[in-house]
């Protein structure tokens, strides 16, 4: 009984999780880019920026509220599915919750002062202006959620005394070790799912060749630009993840890798399977790799797998996560490349058949990545909940009742995600980019958005 | 004053601040699915969802505050009530959530959903239904500790006349505060029809929310005799509530000074709610977790509060920005801009 009750609190954690990640990555990165096309439209005094700022926001009031809701429903999980963990960890994680809370409580403030003030103001800059904490608002309760969860993968900044945390230093336990990769990471890749989301949008729209193709075709290049910046910026924040991983989670990348043995020179492992002996079949060696990977050296040692305690070992499993987290951005890197190649020869059409197809799957392909990477790093720690202190077992609630509260939520979440569809859907649908900019034309010169 | 009092009291404010500005959301969305079914919602809906629309955000975040504060500043609390309540908190979680996404489709997506409504008010008065088992278990008695698993009795909750008057008495509050709100809110936009309805609304739930907050104070002379006692001991804090609440009635019955009104009924829960909290002290939930049991180190406690400090700096001005944009802003309410 008490073994279903862990495996049922895990469950319960991961669904709500993966479940709010996808809105918590819209909510972090769609505020960016509202604000981005917003600024250009005013700047630009074209009114296709403007309007691509109010549709996105539109649709992102609907994928707010979600965020919201499981957002709450995920900080009292904590407590309600963890309570021995939150009883322990509570005194060291309490300040960056905390802060995470007050970030949340500024951006909620000015999203709806945003909203309601479009056309409140002479000076348009004005408007623009109160996107800015929307936006920082957003990045700054990834950064401090994320010092949460880097903590619980490196717990630094305490003492243990009696089986509890004494002497414990806040600031420190915020900047564990893990922080600053897993922030950049994890910061570059919502604006990068949000740019490739959105230009799938644009390339969709492009595809069915109707309506204002001038404003898509801007929509998209804004995108793709922004996709191939963070795109980069989250592979190097990936790149210095590995190589932190090796030094202070060693298992974690053993695990992801299939590195077994403590080895120089290691090789690197892509794809493959595992068969019934453990044995790697059909994958891609790159020789040397993984050292290279790991400690920007060819000949360095990497720790393998062996190295760690057996019942302390990650599951293997995690290694397809790795990968296709991986191959997708490698993707998204390569198709905004192209595309902003191929735009920049004038003679070449960047807005082909091809491409537009790759960039309508580029977005889905993102939010998948984001569900694998995290699958990864959370799996990666596993048995841990606190690294090196307490398991999961020891943290779950022992009531029964969390096999009921499952399905309760499995509904929730089914019903809030259909709904939330059929709302997009019906928004945009009804109600097409060329009608709006048909049936208000904002005047711009006289510096009144009417 | 320790670290643990100016926790406790800082929490126990932004717990009051969520009792106000939840009362008037949930009250609202039942007003508006009332005022629909009885063929009234012309006269009212426009002025509840000018004001709903921006701040109901905001309201949630006010219950993640205390939440996340409180098992901060008292771990502890999150191992006995996070055992005991899994399965009332994750109900409100559930409604809660509801309410929130479904607001957003209502309004932003299909307009004028018929099911949207009725969920929206509906939940409005179940949410703090099942809020409000957190205050009831916290006078102890409903939860056993046995080999280490806390465990919730339920038939003990469900037959017990505190939990069935704390209900009632949060679902009546919340339509009292929220009329006297709405009531104000309309007399700023100048809305004649819609301020005769809903101070009519106002008037009727003052009564009931009077019978259910003397009821609970039986029950609860019943449940807990110090925290009774204690209470009896502060008096004079209820007292000022009730001057206070007689303030607040007089005006609206005679239908001027809406404004001061609303104040005078803040200021009656204010001092029920911290009577009752002070009364409480020392115990969060009696007698498993008191507020000495708090954080661990000093450390924590001292950043805990600049923290606080410093986001009050923060909110507080963008605050009052949201309501001069918004609440006290004439033309807005009147629906001009």
């Amino acid at each position: 009984m008490e073994f279903d009750t862990v495996i049922m609190s895990r469950l319960i954690t991961a669904m709500t999780l993966g479940f709010h990640i996808i809105f918590a990555t819209l909510g972090v990165g769609v505020p960016l880019f509202i604000s981005i096309a917003e600024f250009i439209g005013i700047k630009k005094r074209d009114d296709h920026y403007i309007l691509l700022a109010k549709r996105w926001a539109r649709g992102f009031v609907i994928t707010v509220a979600i965020g919201v809701v499981t957002g709450t429903a995920i900080g009292l999980q904590l407590s309600l599915v963890w309570p021995n963990f939150m009883q322990l960890a509570g005194n060291v994680i309490a300040l960056p919750l905390f802060m995470e809370v007050f970030a949340f409580f500024f951006e909620a403030i000015f999203l709806g002062i945003y909203l309601y003030t479009w056309n409140r103001f002479k000076n348009p800059y004005i408007h623009w202006l109160f996107s800015i904490p929307v936006l920082i608002g957003a990045g700054i309760s990834a950064l401090f959620i994320t010092t949460v969860n880097s903590f619980m993968n490196t717990p630094d900044g305490f003492m243990m005394e009696n089986g509890e945390f004494a002497a414990v230093n806040p600031i420190a336990a915020m900047l564990n070790p893990s922080t600053p990769t897993r922030v950049a990471h994890v910061l570059g890749g919502s604006y990068v799912t949000v740019a490739a989301i959105l230009a799938t949008i644009a390339a969709f729209a492009l595809l069915r060749k109707k309506g204002a193709q001038q404003y898509h075709k801007k929509a998209l290049k804004l995108t793709v630009i922004s996709m191939f910046v963070f795109s980069i910026v989250t592979a190097v924040a990936g790149d210095a993840s590995a190589k932190f991983l090796a030094e202070h989670q060693p298992e974690k990348l053993a695990a992801a890798e299939w590195h077994f043995e403590t080895e120089k020179n290691a090789d690197l492992i892509l794809f493959g399977w595992l068969n019934e002996d453990n044995e790697v079949v059909g994958e891609i060696r790159l020789p040397g790799f993984l050292s290279f990977l790991a400690h920007g050296n060819f000949m360095a040692e990497v720790t393998g797998l062996e190295a760690t305690p057996e019942n302390e070992r990650p599951p293997l499993w995690i290694h397809y996560m790795f990968d296709l987290m991986v191959s997708i951005g490698m993707f998204l890197v390569g198709i905004s490349f192209i595309y902003l190649l191929f735009s920049i020869i004038k003679k070449w059409n960047a807005n082909n058949k091809l491409f537009l197809w790759l960039m309508v799957l580029s977005g889905p392909l993102a939010m998948l990545a984001v569900e694998f990477g995290w699958i990864y790093a959370e799996e990666g720690r596993q048995p841990w909940i606190l690294r090196g202190y307490m398991t999961v077992q020891e943290a779950a609630t022992s009531s029964p009742y969390i096999t009921h509260m499952f399905f309760l939520f499995l509904l929730l979440y089914i019903v809030l995600g259909t709904l939330c569809v059929i709302t997009l859907r019906k928004l945009f649908k009804d109600n097409p980019a060329e009608l709006e900019l048909e049936k208000n034309t904002p005047v711009f010169e006289e510096g009144v958005d009417k | 004053m320790s670290y643990e009092l100016i926790g406790i009291s800082v929490l126990w404010l932004f717990l009051y601040g969520y009792l106000i500005v939840a009362s008037i959301d949930f009250g609202a969305g039942f007003f508006a699915y009332y005022a629909k079914v009885t063929k009234r919602d012309h006269i009212i809906n426009q002025i509840i969802s000018r004001y709903l629309s921006p701040v109901w955000e905001v309201t949630n975040v006010f219950l993640v505050f205390f939440f996340v504060g409180i098992v901060g500043f008292f771990p502890k609390s999150a191992y006995y009530f996070g055992s005991a309540l899994l399965v009332p908190a994750s109900f409100a979680i559930i409604l809660l959530a509801i309410r929130g996404s479904f607001y957003a489709f209502e309004n932003y997506g299909s307009k004028q959903n018929n099911v949207y409504m009725f969920l929206y008010g509906a939940t409005g008065l179940l949410i703090p239904a099942s809020l409000s088992t957190a205050l009831t278990i916290s006078e102890g008695g409903f939860i056993t500790e046995a080999n280490g698993v806390v465990s919730l009795n339920y038939l003990e909750l469900f037959t017990s006349p505190l939990s069935w008057s704390i209900v009632g008495l949060a679902i009546t509050a919340l339509l009292f505060i929220s009329a006297s709100f709405l009531t104000y809110y309309a007399s700023r936009a100048k809305d004649i029809d819609a301020l005769n309805l809903v101070r009519k609304w106002a008037l009727f739930w003052a009564t009931p929310t009077i019978i259910m907050a003397l009821t609970t104070m039986i029950a609860l002379s019943q449940r807990n005799e110090r925290h009774f006692d204690n209470m009896l001991d502060l008096w004079w804090v209820f007292g000022l509530s009730i001057a206070f609440f007689a303030i607040g009635m007089g005006l609206l019955y005679i239908g001027k000074y809406y404004g001061v009104a609303f104040i005078a009924i803040m200021l009656q829960f204010f001092f029920a709610f911290f009577g009752y909290g002070v009364a409480k002290y020392p115990y969060l939930l009696d007698p498993y977790v008191s507020v000495h049991d708090s954080v661990t180190s000093d450390a924590m406690a001292i950043a805990l509060i600049i923290a606080f400090i410093g986001g009050l700096l923060l909110l507080v001005p963008s605050l009052i920005l949201l309501m001069r944009l918004f609440l006290f802003n004439a033309d807005y309410a009147k629906g001009k801009k």
